[in-house]
């Protein structure tokens, strides 16, 4: 506790940057009790999504779950109990493509294949994005490495635990997943690269395609060696295979045990994962932006594959200029399980625009549109069975809105993760006379005040997180991937 | 170049279209093809005569008309009311359900000056090169066959400001109606105001936390300072050489024997109705130190000011009133400046900014291909307090008042020409769609590079 208000100190004094959720998590400590108890939201109405529109019903949570779903229902006596009335209960919308909370740079870019690297390892749970995103709804995430090679690293699903440590985040029991990327971003590297800088492999789409082959090829093989030697597993003179960290996670693909999501834009590639795939016998579990998925739909839905797009982004660079806000419910109703996703630090925080955007392009129903911001990338990670609708026995991830979260007239109230209340409008509100006073005395503080000429000015952490505003625009842009 | 595809008529185009896209069938009802063509025919065709009926008319400068109609005639708007008597040959549009709102405008855009921002940079005129380029004009190098103007257009923003870019004075600015086929049929006013990146001390930099804080401290070192106060000088002997230029050009025309013929200058001449305050000069600024000392200068100078971008006119509301200069909003769906900043800092902007009882407006400040994001920018901003009927001016009226154009476009009324956008819903809802869309009183179909990609590849098998 010293060490964390040390830093907090620390922080203040550079930026006054991070004392708002420091503060947020110190004063939430009443609101984490709620986890253990009874919440009761009455008289809402309840978007299920997957058991329809309920109107004037309650909600009762328990110890973190939703334990009923219907009217009159009784709480205990000590339950915190929420006036529902005029307002909509939609279940924690999940993003399916995220950067949030990695530190430093999402792309390991020196190798074309870099199954080894794990986004787990650069988790920065005071990332104050993720506090903006559950203001707007979201409560949980699928971070993935960046784009910047064929096979990237491994993914990790999240819980947006807001205030809690790093270790709470991870989604319990989620399938482990992977990046994938094809097309364009696997060959920046190979952009405007300045003279004496070393070229890396691929620079075609053939290339990709080529490395993503040769890679499956030697963990099949590696595989083999692995099956041959626990078979003979009995004659003691053998010596065990060495042990391969790049491969082993695409063995794990192989055997159905994680999750490819696979970044992409044009239809021909992605029939040509979808080739390869089969061909090795393993299943994409998502594609990822998918931009041209509308013409390829068809492939995309009998290999089993879900896509998760960007609603209506499109025309940002050569391959998103086929993209069309059609895309998702072209997906739809050819039976690909579609999600939107933000990819964005950004969209994240309004998700619900997006989905409801799908209603005008291509005539998504409500619960079709409410689909792909909850159930389906539920699915898609992996998580169905716990979060993506309000029915019994999931997990009380839900945010309690002020309108219809379709429309761009309302907002989030309250967001609640097991549970437990992690962001709430009106003690946000409360609170910032306070913090504006602390802000204001930190910025009086010696060490804030501006140097003196010819001094040294103080410095924050040199890798300090920015803000992320999209995965190919902006950081792949810049010195990643050189 | 695997996006080149075959041109295809807008003719065999639309017969095709109107064989298989039953969903848009409607807005072709009672319509002849001769009214109908798309910005790629070559041809913009005359404006029709149309009567709009049984509609919810938002007129938004007025009250909104319960069951009325609208006539649109040569272009422009000819009647408005309950009952209105239908020219002969109008085209009679049943609009029972349906709600009848002005275009929207967006107020500063680079609209058809980029196709693809990364990676062609072929399709890229935003940014000359050079500082001081108040001869370089949008208006020149505007796009009328971009993918944008058609994909904006069905979206209900109608019009859009395309801003040039880059160093201290970017160029002029255009006002654009979007559906052309020449810069002069998309341009409503060619050259509509001079665009002015003041200079600053830097940090204002978007979601940079502590980057974004130490930059900005940094930045208030005196070396910085004399940076900032040299470029502003530049400025400043730029605008005053402009107004000399001026007098003596005005000299010399009054009597040509009595001064020597001063020598045309293409930069000083393009500055001249800027300078004398007959054209507004948009300056391009957010933090408040940056807002008020443009505020400054614009006084000093004698120019006629815009503010765009404004994330902190809020703290400027007093000096912005006093000297009625409006603001250009531009960053509603914009991360917060500061990691400590309220994590609705820009949703609220606009509310605080109309609660302070300043001039403004709502803008995606954003690519063409984004500005059919403009209504949510306005919707989300009433999720935080604007009140709903202010959100809607601010991406209609407001805009058009702020840029001058306003005796034109912004609302329903008579003689105003007839930018009119038919919908099933309320226009700043994202799940509403535009039935029926008419550009200077032309009828304009509901397709786009979306809905033909749409239709070409939804039923594939």
């Amino acid at each position: 506790m010293r060490r964390l208000l040390t830093l907090a100190t620390t922080f203040a004094l550079l930026g006054g940057a991070w004392v708002t959720p420091r503060a947020q998590t110190r004063r939430q400590e009443p609101a984490r009790a709620a986890q253990q108890g009874e919440v009761l939201v009455r008289n809402a109405t309840i978007l299920t999504v997957t058991r329809g529109t309920l109107q004037n019903s309650d909600l009762l949570i328990r110890n973190g779950k939703i334990t009923a779903v219907g009217q009159n229902l009784k709480a205990a006596s000590d339950a915190s109990v929420i006036d529902g009335t005029g307002k909509f209960v939609l279940p924690g919308i999940i993003d399916a493509h995220s950067h949030s909370m990695m530190d430093g740079s999402v792309n390991e870019c020196t190798n074309v294949v870099t199954s080894m690297t794990r986004t787990s390892d650069i988790l920065n749970p005071n990332d104050i994005d993720l506090y903006r995103e559950l203001a707007g709804g979201t409560t949980a995430l699928l971070l993935l490495h960046g784009s910047c090679n064929a096979i990237g690293g491994q993914s990790t699903t999240v819980k947006i635990k807001w205030g809690h440590p790093v270790e709470d985040f991870i989604f319990p029991g989620a399938p482990p997943g992977i990046k994938f990327a094809l097309g364009e971003n696997p060959k920046r590297t190979n952009f405007n690269i300045g003279a004496g800088v070393p070229r890396r492999y691929p620079a075609t789409r053939m290339g990709v395609e080529y490395t993503i082959r040769e890679a499956f090829t030697r963990a099949r093989d590696y595989k083999r060696t692995w099956d041959e030697y626990r078979a003979a597993r009995d004659n003691k003179n053998l010596i065990p295979p060495r042990r391969d960290i790049t491969l082993e996670p695409l063995v794990e693909i192989l055997e159905g045990k994680r999750l490819v999501h696979a970044h992409c834009y044009r239809a021909d590639e992605i029939l040509m994962l979808i080739g390869l795939a089969d061909e090795f016998g393993f299943k994409v579990k998502t594609f990822q932006h998918v931009l041209e998925g509308y013409k390829v739909a068809r492939e995309i839905a009998r290999h089993g594959a879900g896509a998760s797009t960007f609603a209506d982004f499109w025309g940002y660079k050569l391959e998103a200029y086929d993209a069309i806000p059609y895309n998702a419910a072209v997906m739809t109703r050819l039976g690909v399980n579609v999600s939107v996703n933000s990819d964005s630090d950004e969209r994240a925080r309004r998700l619900n625009i997006e989905a409801a955007k799908m209603m005008k392009y291509g005539g998504l129903t409500e619960e079709e549109a409410l689909k792909l911001i909850t159930w389906n990338p539920a699915w898609q990670l992996g998580i169905q069975d716990r979060v993506g609708s309000i029915e019994p026995g999931k997990d009380a991830d839900f945010a309690i809105w002020n309108g219809h979260p379709l429309s761009v007239y309302s907002r989030v109230e309250q967001t609640y993760v097991d549970g437990e209340l992690l962001f709430d409008r009106a003690q946000d509100i409360a609170r910032r006379a306070q913090l504006e006073a602390e802000r204001k005395t930190l910025e009086q503080a010696d060490a804030n005040k501006p140097p003196a000429q010819g001094a040294t000015p103080a410095r924050p952490p040199a890798a300090i997180r920015r803000a992320y505003q999209h995965d190919d625009d902006l950081a792949d842009e810049g010195e990643d991937q050189r | 170049m695997r996006n080149t595809r075959p041109v295809i008529k807008a003719r065999a185009r639309l017969t095709a279209f109107a064989v298989s896209a039953a969903l848009l069938l409607t807005a072709f009802v009672n319509v002849s093809a001769q009214d109908i063509v798309g910005p790629t025919s070559g041809d913009l065709g005359a404006p029709g005569i149309y009567v709009i009926r049984n509609a919810r008319i938002v007129t938004v400068s007025g009250p909104d008309i319960e069951n009325g109609a609208l006539v649109i005639s040569g272009g422009r708007i000819t009647a408005i009311g309950a009952n209105v008597t239908a020219p002969s040959g109008a085209t009679e549009i049943d609009a029972r359900g349906l709600f009848v709102y002005p275009g929207m405008i967006d107020a500063s855009t680079n609209m058809a000056l980029v196709e693809i921002g990364s990676g062609v940079p072929g399709s890229v005129d935003t940014q000359e090169l050079g500082d001081m380029n108040p001869n370089i004009q949008a208006f020149v190098a505007l796009n009328p066959h971009s993918a944008h103007l058609e994909v904006t257009r069905v979206a209900g923003v109608t019009s859009a400001v395309a801003l040039p870019q880059g160093g201290i004075v970017s160029g002029q600015a255009a006002f654009l109606n979007l559906n052309g086929t020449t810069q002069r049929e998309l341009a409503l006013v060619p050259s509509l105001a001079l665009v002015v990146n003041y200079p600053s001390l830097g940090g204002g930099g978007g979601g940079g936390g502590f980057a974004a804080f130490l930059a900005a401290q940094q930045g208030i070192t005196p070396d910085a300072i004399t940076q900032r106060d040299r470029r502003v000088e530049e400025l400043r002997k730029l605008l005053r050489d402009a107004e000399a230029y001026g007098r003596a050009q005005d000299a010399y025309a009054r009597d040509p024997r009595a001064v020597p013929r001063p020598d045309t200058d293409l930069k000083l001449a393009a500055l001249v109705p800027y300078v004398r305050g007959e054209r507004p000069v948009i300056f391009n600024v957010n933090r408040e130190r940056d807002i008020r000392a443009a505020v400054r200068f614009a006084d000093e100078m004698k120019l006629k000011a815009i503010i765009v971008g404004g994330a902190e006119a809020a703290k400027v509301a007093s000096l912005l009133k006093e000297k009625n200069i409006p603001v250009i909003l531009d960053g509603t769906l914009n991360l917060p400046l500061r990691e400590d900043d309220a994590y609705d800092y820009f949703y609220e902007n606009a509310a605080k900014v109309q609660a302070a009882g300043v001039r403004f407006a709502i803008s995606t400040g954003d690519s063409g291909a984004h500005v059919r994001d403009l209504p949510f920018h306005a919707g989300m901003s009433t999720a935080f307090g604007l009140p709903k009927a202010e959100a809607l001016k601010a991406v209609t009226l407001y805009p058009a008042q702020i840029m001058g154009v306003a005796d034109r476009l912004g609302s329903l009324e008579v003689g105003k020409i007839a930018n009119v956008v038919v919908t099933d819903g309320d226009l700043l809802e994202a799940r509403t769609n535009v039935r029926h869309l008419f550009i200077s009183g032309r009828q304009v179909p509901l397709v786009s590079r979306h809905t033909m990609l749409y239709e070409q590849f939804k039923d594939r098998k």
